[in-house]
């Protein structure tokens, strides 16, 4: 366990070493040793990712390089328009949404978004959203309801921002509107867990006709973190807290919660963003054809039984 | 009501203790006034400071009885909780489950209710915050999910009391879902035309603010109740300041435009009537 949190490091290591080689002239003669250490680096990273933790995917699901939502937008979709605030206070950067084209589809897009690089994070607030994030999501979802457009959502945050601003203006108002209004909208709803799924931050955006998960991808009714500092009274026991709390996306398609784990390339989203949001791409556009003929009706009744029938109890 | 009838009062929980639940002994300090209150004082009115007017917690028992006229009756009595994640922190979730039922008498931390107030009939789903700090798992979302789709079906008002930290741990993102079970819920009865009275007491935050506590057509709490997303700790430990008062209170989430009222107990119940009937009555011819 003492190298828990560096599981990725041979394969760091590997990466520069197969970057440096790549720079070489062509005919120098490394061909074979290119080809060999890009064998050791899939075989590492099929052995790494084979075999992560719940801790470790924590990890994973919390990468900085990770594609974020715009990346997603970036490699997905064409004409993005992005729209901005939720015309009562204030525009958040932590989510983003607007109009794209996708695949040949017109559909509104709304998304955390965490920041690259330091200032960028701080202004994103980390992808913690603030009331009025939630509230123009409210805002991009009537709008897709009223020109017919399905909505594509995709979480990725630590959780709703706990600040005194926040619970004066509402987050928890905010979040319980966006879960109400979602059970009733009359278009399709798809969910992409691509990173951190936290809590009712993550939610807020999550009711859905399709949910999926990213294979190294988190959702957790609390941070393993913040679990264990009330249950085991210590925030060190973040690793079994992790394992406690079944947060993976196996973990949640065992559960019934989701409706499919879309694998990762080899070394997660992080190491192939083309191949991550590809992969993505592909189950969304599946998903967004199965939804095509249903009726508001439908897809509402849909959401409602989908919803009901999560939970676990005896019934004596 | 056989979930009525205790031989003996139940002991009060250790994590509940620190609180301002009325404790056993004869004399009471309020936290409100710091004063000295003979207990028995206290039991008579409603478990409010008679000096400054501060609510301490009421028993879920008591408080069910403050609402709905005699002659109510436990639906979805049948749910018991299981452990679904077979989850163990410093002690199984298994063990918690049981540890609270046999002090509680009850299996979980809700009860669902078919009644009237004044003559109106009503559901009432209540939350019991003695019982794993009125936690919500798999139980509590299904109990209150179902009492909105029974009111539904049956065409009367819902009204709901919470009293809670949020949604269960132990039952992780099930837990969770429960948030959007009711709200989907909450759409038919909103769709159907129906009354929702939510009525928020001491504590209500986390999850179950942040989905059925706040959609109510009529948002009522009682004085002093801790309102609020994140918890007061967390907001501190964020922000690393300590915060201002009042902060999350019912008297600020007033001001700042989340309730429609803050109602003492003793008057609860009739201002409950009072917004059904404006609702329901639809002339007086
Ligand atoms: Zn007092």
């Amino acid at each position: 366990m003492a190298d828990e949190n560096n599981f990725e490091a041979p394969l760091v290591d590997l990466r520069r070493r197969i970057e440096e080689l790549e720079g070489y002239p062509e005919g120098s003669g490394h061909e074979a040793e290119l080809d060999r250490l890009r064998g050791a680096l899939d075989k590492k990273a099929r052995e790494v990712f084979g075999k992560l933790t719940p801790w470790q995917t924590t990890l994973v699901a919390r990468h900085f390089d990770r594609p974020y939502t715009l990346d997603y937008i970036d490699h997905l979709m064409e004409d993005w328009v992005e729209i901005h605030g939720d015309r009562s206070y204030a525009d958040d950067p932590a989510i983003v949404g607007g109009l794209a084209t996708f695949r040949g589809r017109s559909v509104a897009v709304i998304g955390h978004q965490k920041g690259r690089g330091t200032k960028e994070r701080i202004f994103r607030n980390f992808g913690q959203p603030r009331p009025e994030g939630y509230r123009k999501a409210l805002r991009i979802f009537k709008m897709a309801e009223k020109f017919n457009l399905p909505v594509l959502t995709l979480i990725d945050t630590p959780g709703a921002y706990p600040g005194i601003g926040a619970e004066e203006r509402g987050q928890a108002e905010a979040i319980a509107r966006n879960l109400i209004e979602m059970a009733a909208l009359r278009v399709p709803i798809i969910v992409t867990v691509t990173g951190e799924g936290g809590s009712g931050g993550a939610l807020a955006l999550g009711v859905g006709n399709r949910v999926f998960m990213l294979e190294y991808s988190i959702y957790s009714v609390i941070s393993p973190e913040g679990c264990a500092a009330i249950l085991w009274k210590d925030q060190d026991r973040k690793a079994e807290a992790a394992s406690a709390l079944r947060l993976t996306a196996s973990d949640l398609n065992r559960l019934g919660v989701i409706d499919a784990v879309i694998p990762e390339p080899i070394g997660g989203a992080h190491a192939d963003h083309h191949a991550a949001c590809q992969r993505v791409g592909d189950i969304l556009e599946q998903a967004l054809n199965e939804l095509s003929e249903a009726t508001a009706e439908e897809l509402i009744a849909e959401r409602h039984h989908k919803f009901s029938a999560l939970g676990a109890f005896e019934e004596r | 009501m056989p979930w009525f009838k205790k031989t003996k009062k139940p002991k009060p929980l250790r994590s509940d203790r620190a609180r301002s639940t009325v404790p056993e002994g004869l004399w009471v300090k309020c936290q409100g006034c710091r004063e000295i209150i003979y207990s028995k004082e206290l039991a008579r009115s409603l478990k409010i400071c008679p000096k400054c007017g501060y609510h301490f917690r009421i028993e879920i028992e008591e408080r069910i009885r403050l609402l709905l006229d005699k002659g109510f009756a436990e639906l979805c009595s049948d749910l018991r909780p299981i452990d679904p994640l077979s989850f163990k922190d410093t002690k199984p979730y298994k063990d918690r489950l049981k540890a609270y039922q046999k002090r509680l008498g009850v299996p979980d931390a809700a009860f669902v209710l078919e009644g009237t107030m004044q003559g109106i009939p009503v559901i009432l789903a209540a939350m019991n915050y003695r019982f794993m700090g009125g936690s919500m798992g798999s139980v509590v979302g299904e109990k209150i999910a179902r009492a909105a789709e029974i009111a539904t079906d049956r065409g009367i008002p819902l009204v709901v009391v919470s009293a809670s930290g949020g949604a269960r741990m132990q039952e992780g993102i099930l837990s969770l879902m429960q948030m959007a079970k009711i709200s989907a819920a909450l759409n038919r009865l909103r769709q159907a035309g129906l009354p929702y009275i939510s009525i928020l007491t001491d504590p209500t935050t986390g999850g179950v603010t942040a989905s059925f506590a706040m959609l109510g057509d009529i948002n009522l709490a009682e004085p002093g109740a801790l309102i609020g997303f994140a918890g007061p700790r967390v907001i501190e430990q964020t922000l690393r300041e300590s915060l201002p008062e009042g902060f999350q209170r019912s008297e600020f989430l007033l001001e700042k435009g989340f309730l429609d009222m803050v109602v003492p107990r003793p008057e609860l119940k009739a201002m409950v009537v009072r917004c059904l009937r404006h609702f329901t009555v639809r002339s007086i011819a």
